[in-house]
């Protein structure tokens, strides 16, 4: 089966690659641009620890066709961080240890990005709900949920 | 204990491997590749237990893009030895056809064959093209079931130990185990009441986000390096060792970062396989289960069932207390029933014990450590009953525990006499705590349970190197899975008196530290933390020897004071205080590299205990259960980094609430697992849960000199009796078997109505 050309834009930079039809822009990001911070627990859906930003789209990375990244900006972990400056968000997931094994960080750290760019003042279930679709088993999700809220309040008190 | 004592420990800095984790830099698992790689799958039986007759991979072979293609042909036979791994103990005779089945395959999912191929869909295509010849045999899942006379056997040379007389014939159950104390008998008679019940558990899965994957290479020397993600790197260097006959130091095994273990990483699946496909093709191999095979191939922790009776005094005093826990050992032997019997009845000074444990197979993968293994399920049952027995005697849970509560010079029924715990402690701050003082709000009802872990120490090594500059780099073998890196590099920093700053912890692969026992059993910070303050005591010792050098006076003259060497005392002269620095700059001239070093076999690992307060709502349409309120105390000893303490406090609670409430391993009729995935095996996520309140309580462990206790294990012990004793006080209704699911609880309550209705 012949390989399809896709032109993307990823983390800002252009970028072009070649994949099978059936081949899902996880498996492209991971295996052939070197973008491994994304990752994958389950394949299926249902973990979120392969979350990207499709065109300001949050979503399942493995869920999604490489093809269909065709002429659409992605966005992953890889950058978050402006240069050498941690976002907010890296830097208060440290500082609250909202991560003890680190592997579905990324994910989250994607998604509670796409919740506060959309909504700067979440309640607790809010956040709770937004992030229900990211599995973490180190945390118990309670420094996950305040580094988020903490990060909101920051937000919040900058903007006045 | 006073903060203001130390300097560093007990401070809250960011972790050192902090940036790399929230920028997708660490390198986990599925992240390592090497030029030329191969991709390494496993063909799996599709049968529960089957007798294997033929294996024909010779169309697989033939397939362009294959490289290599491997059974268990490939793999010498094994002696019936048990050797340790991890928390629990495995046979090497058992393991070899856990990663290979052999003569018969002995659950759904058990691998028969792997190949190695240049990518990933040729290597699938090639398992479609290996044909293997099955005779179906009859297949038991449940552990009931499986200790019948003719239920369907696994291992036609199994006898059951531990039981006098010997046993003729072979059967499912592997072992018997029994502790006794006092007269169980006699004890029974003084009770002047007597509660006794039976529970259940299914299986769940340790649920680690991350599957099991490795990188593995031979080269044409026969040198082997291997990635990992795993608990215990040295353990998959001993396991690689044996099973494939290679020489322990010929293979270099580095640790990825861990995407979660909590004790199912501590056991190899795919390592030898890979080492076996690379040697065979020539090139490495890179091996990655998918979350199917994960669920459905590597251990869960056991199900099992739980008798219980204890009896008391009118006054609340236990007399007596008996148990009986069967626990499913998967395939193979070695459920950890052991800890799950010792467990039971630690948590209080009864003078009259009797436990009896049963390790029983079945055709389940073979199950492997879970977080305070076998501790829950026992648990489970132990505080459940010792709620009912609250409940019948109209005391408060905290106080009935606080009357029968272990504490310094109890015997446990497993032999030894506890030092200085904390359970007491730990058992009074609940009972004083904010959440134990308010009123449940309306419609929500409390419930109260304890928790024990033993904690473990063992085998760690480490090594302490000064840098020209002064600052610090301390080495251990221990995976990081939660944040022991900090708290390594504070102990460090304390003991040296620098700041944490200047000292950088690293990871050492199986070539570049000495031996370290696995990540697990919450021994990392205790054990490894002594060999790391060792090391650094050692570097001091040698720093001292330096500055006496520099000074002409003798070492014994010469003190360690916040970062500097200075004289004792006057007497031994005017010398301005030497720093890490300055020492570290004329290193050279005084005897070269500066360097500490420490082995130990870590003794005295401080028991840990655990109570949570949970307030819930019961909906009696649905049986859906709402967490409304949870808050996990326990004995810590010292946190030495209190943010990860309350994290794995926190986290374990989850887990334990999980395990309660909904997580469990279904089985078909055929003995196929039908929940394998994340989708229909339900952890918690966000939204399940409030926030989980922490309260540490600090009983410093007399034998480390930070007072270090394990704290990963104790805290998923409390909370299925926890919520299970909330959920009885708020219906009425007494749960027994987990989980407690909607659909059980709700049948229940239904079960109930017409009984609570007609009182």
């Amino acid at each position: 089966m012949s390989k399809m050309h896709v032109s993307t834009t990823i983390n800002g930079e252009p970028t072009e690659f070649l994949c099978d039809p059936s081949q899902a822009v996880l498996d492209v990001l991971r295996d052939q641009l070197g973008l491994t911070g994304t990752k994958e627990g389950c394949g299926s859906g249902d973990c979120g620890a392969c979350t990207i930003m499709l065109d300001d789209r949050m979503v399942c990375s493995c869920l999604v066709l490489a093809a269909e990244a065709e002429g659409k900006k992605i966005e992953t972990i890889e950058g978050m961080a402006n240069g050498d400056q941690l976002h907010a968000l890296q830097k208060k997931f440290i500082e609250f240890a909202a991560l003890q094994c680190g592997i579905c960080t990324p994910g989250f750290l994607v998604a509670s990005r796409a919740l506060l760019e959309r909504n700067n003042n979440p309640t607790e279930t809010e956040v709770r709900y937004w992030l229900a679709g990211n599995l973490c088993r180190c945390t118990g999700y309670d420094k996950i949920v305040r580094a988020v809220m903490d990060v909101a309040a920051d937000m919040r008190g900058a903007s006045k | 204990m006073s903060k203001q004592k130390y300097k560093w420990v007990g401070t809250r800095p960011d972790r050192p491997d902090g940036a790399d984790k929230v920028t997708g830099r660490a390198r986990f698992g599925a992240d390592f590749n090497m030029p030329g790689q191969l991709i390494g799958k496993v063909l799996r039986s599709p049968h529960a237990h089957a007798r294997i007759k033929s294996i024909d991979t010779s169309a697989a072979e033939k397939l362009p893009g294959v490289k290599a293609v491997v059974t268990s042909k490939d793999f010498p036979e094994q002696p019936n030895l048990v050797v340790p791994a991890g928390e629990m103990q495995v046979n090497l005779r058992d393991i070899t056809r856990n990663v290979m089945a052999r003569e018969k395959v002995l659950y759904e999912s058990h691998p028969v064959a792997a190949v190695a191929a240049t990518t990933d869909s040729i290597a699938s295509a090639a398992l479609a093209l290996i044909k293997v010849e099955y005779e179906v045999l009859p297949h038991v899942i449940d552990v009931a079931e499986a200790m019948k006379d003719g239920a369907p056997l696994l291992h036609d040379h199994l006898i059951t130990e531990g039981v006098k007389p010997v046993p003729t014939k072979a059967s499912n159950i592997a072992k018997r185990i029994d502790n006794l104390k006092g007269d169980i008998d006699a004890g029974f008679k003084q009770a002047e009441i007597v509660v006794e019940r039976d529970y259940t558990t299914q299986p769940v899965h340790q649920g680690y986000i991350e599957p099991h994957a490795c990188l593995a290479s031979m080269a044409e020397d026969g040198q082997v390096q291997l990635w990992s993600t795993t608990q215990g790197h040295f353990q998959v260097r001993g396991f690689c060792s044996r099973l494939l006959n290679i020489e322990t130091s010929q293979i270099r095994v580095t640790p990825t970062e861990i995407g979660g273990g909590f004790g199912g990483k501590t056991v190899v699946y795919l390592e030898p396989v890979a080492v076996i496909l690379s040697k065979k093709s020539g090139k490495p191999v890179k091996m990655v289960m998918s979350r199917d095979e994960v669920f459905r191939a590597s251990g869960p922790a056991p199900g099992g069932t739980v008798h219980v009776k204890i009896g008391a005094k009118k006054d609340g005093t236990i007399v007596a207390a008996e148990c009986t826990i069967a626990l499913q050992a998967g395939a193979f032997p070695g459920s950890p029933v052991a800890p799950a019997c010792w467990t039971s009845f630690a948590c209080y000074d009864i003078p009259n014990i009797k436990v009896v444990g049963y390790d029983v197979v079945s055709n389940r993968p073979k199950v492997a450590a879970y977080r305070a293994p076998g501790a829950p399920i026992s648990a489970w049952g132990v505080e459940s009953t010792v709620d009912i027995l609250a409940q019948e005697l109209r005391m408060d849970p905290i106080d009935l525990r606080l009357k029968n509560a272990a504490k310094k010079g109890t015997k446990t029924s497993y032999g030894p006499v506890f030092d200085t715990i904390g359970f007491v402690e730990t058992l009074q701050a609940a009972k004083n705590s904010a959440h134990y003082k308010s009123k449940p709000k309306p419609g929500m009802a409390r419930g109260v349970a304890a928790g024990f872990w033993f904690n473990v120490g063992a085998d760690s090594s480490a090594a302490a190197h000064v840098a020209e500059d002064g600052t610090v780099t301390v080495i251990s073998g221990n995976p990081d899975i939660g944040g022991s890196r900090a708290s390594l590099a504070l102990m460090a920093a304390e003991e040296l008196g620098v700041d944490y700053s200047k000292v950088r912890p690293v990871i050492a692969d199986t070539s570049s530290i000495g031996f370290n026992f696995v990540t697990g059993g919450s021994r990392v910070t205790f054990a490894t933390g002594l060999a790391v303050v060792n090391s650094v005591r050692d570097m001091v010792r040698e720093l001292k020897v330096r500055a006496a050098k520099t000074w002409g006076v003798d070492p014994e003259g010469v003190i360690w004071e916040n970062g500097c060497a200075k004289p004792a005392g006057s007497n031994v002269g005017e010398f301005e205080p030497l720093s890490l620095a300055q020492l570290a700059a004329t290193a050279g001239k005084t005897g070269g590299p500066i360097n500490g070093h420490n082995q130990l076999n870590a003794q005295g690992a401080g028991p840990g205990f655990g109570v949570h307060i949970v307030d819930l709502a019961v909906d009696r349409d649905t049986g859906i259960v709402e967490i409304g309120r949870y808050t996990a105390l326990q004995d810590v000893g010292t946190a030495i980094h209190p943010s990860y303490v309350e994290g794995q406090m926190q986290g374990g609670a989850v887990q334990g609430i999980g395990w309660a409430l909904n997580e469990e391993y279904i089985y078909n009729a055929k003995g196929k697992l039908d929940n394998a995935g994340f989708l229909d095996y339900r952890m918690p996520v966000a939204s399940d849960l409030p926030m989980i309140e922490t309260i540490i309580v600090e009983v410093p462990n007399p034998h480390h000199p930070y007072g270090v206790r394990g704290v990963g294990e104790v805290p998923i012990v409390p909370p299925l009796a926890t919520v299970g004793n909330a959920i009885a006080r708020a219906t009425g209704v007494r749960m027994t078997e987990l989980p407690m699911s909607p659909p059980r609880v709700s049948a229940a309550l239904d079960e109930a109505t017409p009984r609570m209705a007609a009182e």
